[in-house]
């Protein structure tokens, strides 16, 4: 497949794909009704194509696109699991699709009731006793929560909780959403089984550390075995403990992080609850808190009074909005029918089989590729192909040669305290076959590293293009197309 | 009532390769993995219902659709950041593909050129639309956007006054407040002028100082008035050192001039009016553009052009050394998932209309508001603020309340009472026209109002 030209490449002056729709009302000049001075002089240059073309662009331009639809997709840390088709069919009803934010709640009491019976449903699933829908990724979760915990510590009369502890081991968000709180960041270095050291910890936890950042299980696909001991160290010294819900698909319906002793969580609905990703969004990215935060969270939420389901902007001590309107409520819809699809029973087989997917993988892999931290695993593991680097290929030579096998690589390179990182999370969807096709590829891959370590190195070969060159999109940037340069 | 196993359709597992596996892993059971995994017996209880066939789920929500009113082709006169206007079929047969829905963000270009060219293209029309030089892949909605403008004001400049107009969006205003509590950055707002409905000049002017970050504007504004960018704009480039923000209605940019000609330093605004059904507020988008030389500075992810192996042109996900996976607590932004599918609608969108359709929205819709102020007028109801506008003004009712519960009951979604956030504007209805408002609607609505007088 070549290249697609841009679609600005394609225009044509005097074509169209749309007809605008016009109430007949008599024309008359914009400068009657907009004064000159604000009249667009500036040329506006979009594309001119009729119907088909547009079709035709888009169409090609998703056939060079992989995704689940496609094939395996085991990114880890992402939760690319199969998205139901029903959801689909569910969330472009016109009653969900247009309906404004602003109109009267007994017009959109099907709305509020689908947020409401979500909302109660995460607690149950969650262990927490009120939740936000408002965020609308994971990581303006972690926003929304941090920012919580931070409310929650100055209103107690306790300023001096800058800190936040945060392993080495964790997703780049949690760092980051916790800076844009105003926190300093204190790393955790992890233990020598890929958990939490107790040691660490200790010394890091005093009363300047408002909370620490936790997943679990962890980015190495291992469980937190100790966490009710480490929930207590953490609450002794006066601080709180965020969940992470990023890696919710191995414990779903099973382990509750309330349970665990969480008192913040936030949610990939996209990930665990299967809304799609959509190329990196839209997500929703729930948070549920244990009562004492209650008052903290963003307004409104929704409740329900004589029979009725309403917005409740009544929490004065509210962080304040994270976003505009209700949040992403079609990612609401979706991950609603999810749940109740799957229901209790079903809910509690996605972890089931995420975890046997990923032990399975484990074990077959870990015959000819390092695993650094070779312990039963939950949802995903990591491999590294450090040992691979004698044969001069690295760990992208490897990922990038699995396309040419037909499948989406591992996450790479993540985390960060495992060389070469290999990240593999298979999801419950998978079959059985799948696994073992992408583990007899990964094996082969494996043996041309060592016998024609080329075929890796100049891979992909089978892809609509080959190996990009990231750093001249960096010396040179082009962000934009632009006419002349064609 | 349900399916024993409704589940099953998507966990594809037989009782025999489980067992199969489970003897690979050299364990008994799955309750023994996780024991071993987790050092846990048991499972929790949820108390959730048993799962629903899919028969089930589908009547389910076909039920509680109808519990709502929807207005796709209803008379509708409520705007307020979210707008109804056409949406081509075309558009939602091409982006409801599974190729863009079941995607991820585009970690490897080689197989993810459809995404990423798909960005690049949405990049240049928001450039475009917003006459500046570059555009990140999309923000959550207009408010994170706005939020994520002021701190890279502050990233820019160190200092930490924000001046905002309270022509902007309340709920902009509101999440640009969460997002300033961490950091300390102060919120000064500036008030309306009662008359035009403009941001107070004079009030604008003297709050600037040498602590100023950022002046934040809105174009056309929360009630609908075109802002001075261009007088704001020459005091704020006069002060220097000072950002510029603008909040801008990318459909209204199609035929005003657009916000990057008044020295508007970053641009941003609400997507949903390209392409996106309301969504009940969301998902729209965020979108989010500025100046090259402030390129490093930038939340979000950046899509760029470069060559492969061969020389054959493809894309990026560049100037990744500002994002959280890499930079982590000095990232430029904690954004990682961001609403890339409701920005590639809004490229398919621009493409199906082109400049000259999308200016044709615009214009009809300003027709249509304009006529339907007419009516208003000469239904003996007065308008509130005296200045141009593009699609939205603000008129005096008496009782609100009352008629938009009449107009309800006649399945007319009527004005957003101002009242909800300015307590002064309490009666003051914001009236919207899109390109799809039609005559019998306005009538349908005058009836009423006339007899509300």
């Amino acid at each position: 497949m070549g290249r697609v030209r841009t679609v600005f490449e394609k225009s044509v002056d005097g074509r169209r794909g749309s007809s605008v729709p016009s109430s007949g009302f008599p024309k008359r000049d914009l400068d009657e009704m907009i004064p000159k001075k604000f009249i667009r002089s500036t040329p506006l240059n979009l594309p001119k194509l009729s119907e088909p073309e547009v079709v035709r662009h888009y169409t090609n331009l998703s056939r060079m696109n992989y995704s689940i639809d496609v094939g395996f997709y085991p990114l880890g840390s992402c939760t690319m699991k199969y998205n139901p088709k029903m959801n689909e069919i569910i969330s472009r009803f016109e009653g969900f699709t247009f309906i404004h934010p602003y109109q009267p709640e007994e017009s959109v009491q099907g709305a509020l009731r689908i947020m409401y019976e979500l909302q109660e449903k995460l607690k149950k699933i969650t262990g927490m006793d009120h939740f936000t829908l408002q965020p609308s990724a994971g990581a303006h979760g972690e926003f929304t929560g941090m920012l919580i915990i931070k409310k929650y510590h100055e209103d107690r009369g306790d300023f001096k909780r800058k800190k936040v502890l945060i392993p080495d081991s964790a997703h780049g968000t949690n760092p980051a959403s916790s800076a844009m709180c105003g926190f300093e960041v204190v790393e955790l270095k992890s233990g020598k089984d890929g958990r939490v050291d107790l040691a660490e910890l200790k010394s890091k936890l005093n009363d300047e550390v408002a909370a620490l950042m936790l997943t679990n299980p962890n980015t190495l696909g291992l469980y937190e075995k100790e966490i009710e001991k480490i929930a207590d160290l953490v609450h002794d010294a006066g601080a709180l403990l965020y969940y992470d819900g990023a890696n919710l698909n191995a414990i779903l319906g099973r382990i509750k992080p309330g349970d665990m002793g969480f008192d913040v969580v936030h949610l990939n609905l996209h990930k665990t609850f299967s809304t799609p990703h959509g190329m990196g969004g839209p997500g929703a990215g729930p948070v549920g808190v244990k009562e004492k935060l209650r008052d903290f969270l963003p307004v409104p939420i929704v409740d329900f009074k004589n029979g009725r389901f309403y917005l409740n902007y009544d929490l004065p001590k509210s962080i304040g909005r994270v976003r505009s309107f209700h949040g992403n409520f079609i990612v609401m819809v979706k991950a609603l029918a999810y749940v109740d699809f799957m229901g209790e029973e079903g809910l509690k087989k996605v972890a089931e089989l995420s975890v046997l997917n990923a032990n399975y993988m484990r074990k077959k892999i870990s015959e000819f590729l390092k695993i650094p931290y070779n312990d039963f695993c939950m949802h995903e593991f990591v491999a590294s192909g450090e040992e691979l680097k004698k044969y001069g290929v690295k760990t992208i030579d490897l990922a990038k040669r699995l396309m040419d096998y037909g499948f989406h690589p591992p996450t790479i390179y993540f985390p960060l305290i495992v060389h070469e990182a290999i990240m593999i999370e298979p999801t419950e969807t998978e079959t059985k076959e799948t696994l073992d096709n992408f583990i007899e590829a990964l094996k082969k891959i494996v043996e041309e590293a060592k016998s024609d370590p080329n075929l890796l190195k100049n891979a992909p070969t089978k892809t609509p293009v080959g190996r990009l060159d990231e750093v001249r999109a960096v010396r040179k940037p082009k962000l934009r197309w632009r006419g002349d340069d064609k | 009532m349900g399916d024993e196993q409704s589940y099953r359709s998507y966990i594809p597992h037989t009782d025999e390769e489980i067992k199969t596996m489970l003897d690979e892993i050299g364990v008994s059971s799955i309750d023994e993995l996780f024991e071993l995994a987790t050092g846990k017996k048991g499972t929790a209880i949820l108390k959730l219902d048993r799962g629903m066939n899919e028969w089930e789920i589908l009547k389910k929500f076909e039920k509680l659709a109808d519990e709502n009113m929807d207005f796709h082709f209803g008379a509708i006169f409520m705007g307020g950041g979210i707008y109804n206007h056409f949406i081509p079929s075309a558009l939602l047969e091409i982006a409801n593909r599974g190729e863009f829905l079941t995607a991820y963000t585009p970690y490897q270009p080689e197989i993810s050129q459809g995404t990423l060219q798909a960005l690049f293209e949405y990049q240049t029309m928001i450039c475009e639309l917003t006459g500046m030089e570059v555009s990140n892949s999309s923000m959550y909605d207009g408010a994170s956007a706005l939020a994520e403008a002021v701190l890279m004001g502050y990233r820019l400049n160190q200092k930490k006054k924000v001046i905002i107009s309270k022509t902007v969006h309340p709920e902009y205003r509101d999440v640009v407040k969460t997002y300033s509590q961490g950091l300390g950055i102060r919120i000064r707002e500036i008030n309306y002028d009662e008359g035009s409905g403009m941001v107070n000049f004079n009030e604008l002017f003297e709050s600037m100082d040498d602590e100023t970050s950022s002046v934040v504007l809105q174009y056309p504004n929360f009630f609908g008035v075109l802002e001075d960018i261009e007088r704001i704009g020459k005091k704020v480039k006069e002060k220097g050192n000072v950002i510029l923000i603008v909040v801008s209605n990318p459909i209204a940019l199609s035929i005003l001039e657009p916000p990057g000609s008044f020295g508007a330093d970053i641009v941003v605004g609400e997507g949903q009016p390209l392409g996106n059904t309301p969504n009940f507020g969301g998902p729209g988008f965020g979108f989010f553009a500025t100046r090259e030389k402030f390129l490093r500075k930038m939340p979000g992810r950046l899509i760029g052009e470069t060559v492969d192996t061969s020389g054959n042109t493809g894309y990026v996900m560049t100037f990744q050394t500002r994002e959280q996976h890499i930079r982590r607590e000095k990232a430029t932004s904690n954004i990682c998932s961001n609403h890339a599918h409701n920005a590639v609608m809004a490229a398919i969108y621009l493409s199906l209309l082109g400049s000259d359709g999308l200016r044709k929205v615009a214009e009809n819709s300003v027709i249509n508001a304009h006529y339907l102020l007419e009516r208003i007028e000469n239904a003996g109801y007065n308008r509130k603020f005296d200045s141009p506008f593009f699609n939205e003004f603000a008129v005096e009712c008496h009782n609100l309340d009352k008629l938009n519960r009449e107009l309800l009951k006649n399945r007319i979604l009527g004005p957003l009472d101002l009242g909800k956030f300015y307590p002064e504007l309490r009666g003051v209805g914001l009236f919207c026209a899109t390109e799809l408002t039609r005559s019998d609607d306005i009538e349908a609505l005058i009836e009423v109002m006339k007899g509300m007088k």
